[in-house]
């Protein structure tokens, strides 16, 4: 009934590939992706000889497969790298203790070092706290702009010189038709980029840029890889959950929607005349931003001076003090103030 | 007809957090083999303890959930056509959860 691998011809198939629509076996499958990753590192040039690297470790499937690809691929292919394992702790009472767990195990597992850096360490906050002061409805603005941080920051600390994400194909092509669904031109074109942040003190990569989430799954369930899956107890974006499953939708009715869309984002580009944000880098903290301040510490502050709404919305125009004055009193809506900011950041 | 049903991937969230589910079905009208399509519908009623959008959308899983039989890509299969016997092993993975 079912038919035997299209590559070696001797052994029963196990999956088709999305990529390439063939029927392969696991054998077959293991060597191709892992030859595929391989083959991207190396075009891309995503690592050097010697370098001190951060694997994203979150305990779920894409930086699990992430962390056994690249701890196996540098024996393999001797890319000489030190490899370790980063995970944040954003402090969520029971959603991190099993995916901590996990991690902890993979530290045995891969044997490589694992590095926890919690966001009382890094924002003197932790995730329940903020909840506590601002409610479940905007939490995620929070997790999503902490979390980015939080990873460089916690890299930076662990002396690493390059930061792997776990980021796949459907990942990518999400982020590409959500910045084009936002109008976000400056993101749209370079959201696709495998290496980003060069210029900057910690680059980040993405080996499993072209890796579908179908195939990282398949990995991880054939070779029995440990790992973790919760939704995120705070629910997460709805706008970003439609895009998600739109992709889903148009993967199952033609796989190779993944790939062009994420080469449309690849070949997207912007006429020179257009009006672009000057990327600068935060005054407070050095975080590479937009405008004068992170979007961290425009949170931090908010948080600091007891109003945790700051930054989240447009709608809202508190003046954001400059010298990190605390005195809540001042914090009065100022919408001259506001726009004087904003042209200050367009520059 | 006896089945070994697993949920992964975030999937044991909407099944009362359990994972593997040992199950007892009989094939409509006396057939000896029972399809997918069938298998599906019974798990949505009988099995399912919340919300069922996450699990199917229309007939079929919801796009993003991944299915074996005995350890094979139900797409080599025939999807909602491939049959199940007697002791086979079908594993629901969810590709969408936290990674
Ligand atoms: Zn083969
Ligand atoms: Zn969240
Ligand atoms: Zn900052």
């Amino acid at each position: 009934m079912v038919r035997n691998c299209e590559l070696c011809l001797e052994r029963r198939a196990a999956l088709r590939r999305p990529k390439t629509a063939q029927k392969i076996c696991r054998e077959c499958f293991y060597t191709a992706f892992e030859t595929e990753v391989h083959e991207i590192i190396i075009k891309y040039q995503l690592f050097k000889e010697g370098e001190r690297v951060a694997i994203a470790a979150s305990g779920g499937k894409d930086s699990t497969v992430l962390a056994h690809v690249l701890t196996e691929l540098n024996k393999r292919h001797s890319y000489g790298l030190d490899l370790f394992l980063l995970s944040i702790d954003e402090g969520i009472t029971g959603y991190r203790d099993d995916s901590l767990e996990t991690v902890k195990r993979n530290e045995v597992q891969y044997g490589i070092p694992l590095k926890i850096v919690s966001y009382k360490d890094l924002y003197g906050w932790s995730m329940d706290e903020i909840v506590g002061e601002i409610g479940l409805k905007n939490n995620c603005t929070f997790c999503g702009v902490f979390r980015r941080q939080a990873l460089d920051r916690g890299a930076a600390m662990m002396k690493a010189q390059k930061l792997a994400t776990g980021h796949n194909a459907d990942d990518m092509a999400e982020t590409v038709l959500l910045n084009l669904l936002r109008g976000d031109i400056a993101r749209l074109s370079r959201c696709t980029a495998i290496v980003t942040g060069e210029d900057g003190a910690l680059p980040r990569c993405k080996p499993f840029k072209y890796a579908y989430e179908k195939e990282i799954v398949m990995y991880a369930y054939f070779k029995k890889l440990d790992y973790f899956s919760t939704e995120c107890i705070y629910s997460p974006n709805a706008y970003r959950g439609f895009v998600r499953e739109f992709i889903k939708d148009l993967e199952s009715i033609r796989p190779r929607a993944i790939l062009d869309i994420i080469k449309s984002g690849e070949s997207f580009r912007i006429i020179p005349t257009t009006k672009m944000p000057v990327q600068g880098n935060c005054e407070r903290c050095g975080y590479i931003s937009s405008q004068r301040l992170c979007k961290a510490c425009v949170l931090l502050e908010g948080l600091n001076r007891g109003l945790p709404r700051l930054g989240i919305s447009k709608a809202q125009s508190f003046q954001v003090s400059s010298d990190g004055n605390n005195d809540k009193r001042k914090n009065v809506v100022h919408e001259r103030s506001k726009s004087r900011l904003v042209q200050h950041n367009i520059k | 007809m006896q089945l070994t049903l697993e949920f992964k991937g975030g999937l044991e969230l909407l099944f009362g957090s359990v994972k593997v589910h040992q199950i007892e079905v009989e094939p409509s009208d006396g057939k000896d083999k029972l399809k997918l399509q069938e298998l599906l519908i019974w798990v949505r009623n009988h099995l399912l303890k919340e919300r069922p959008e996450m699990f199917m959308k229309g007939n079929s899983v919801r796009p993003g959930v991944l299915v074996l039989i005995n350890d094979c890509d139900w797409e080599l299969l025939g999807q909602l056509d491939a049959v199940v016997d007697e002791k086979d092993t079908v594993v629901f993975i969810s590709t969408l959860h936290g990674g």
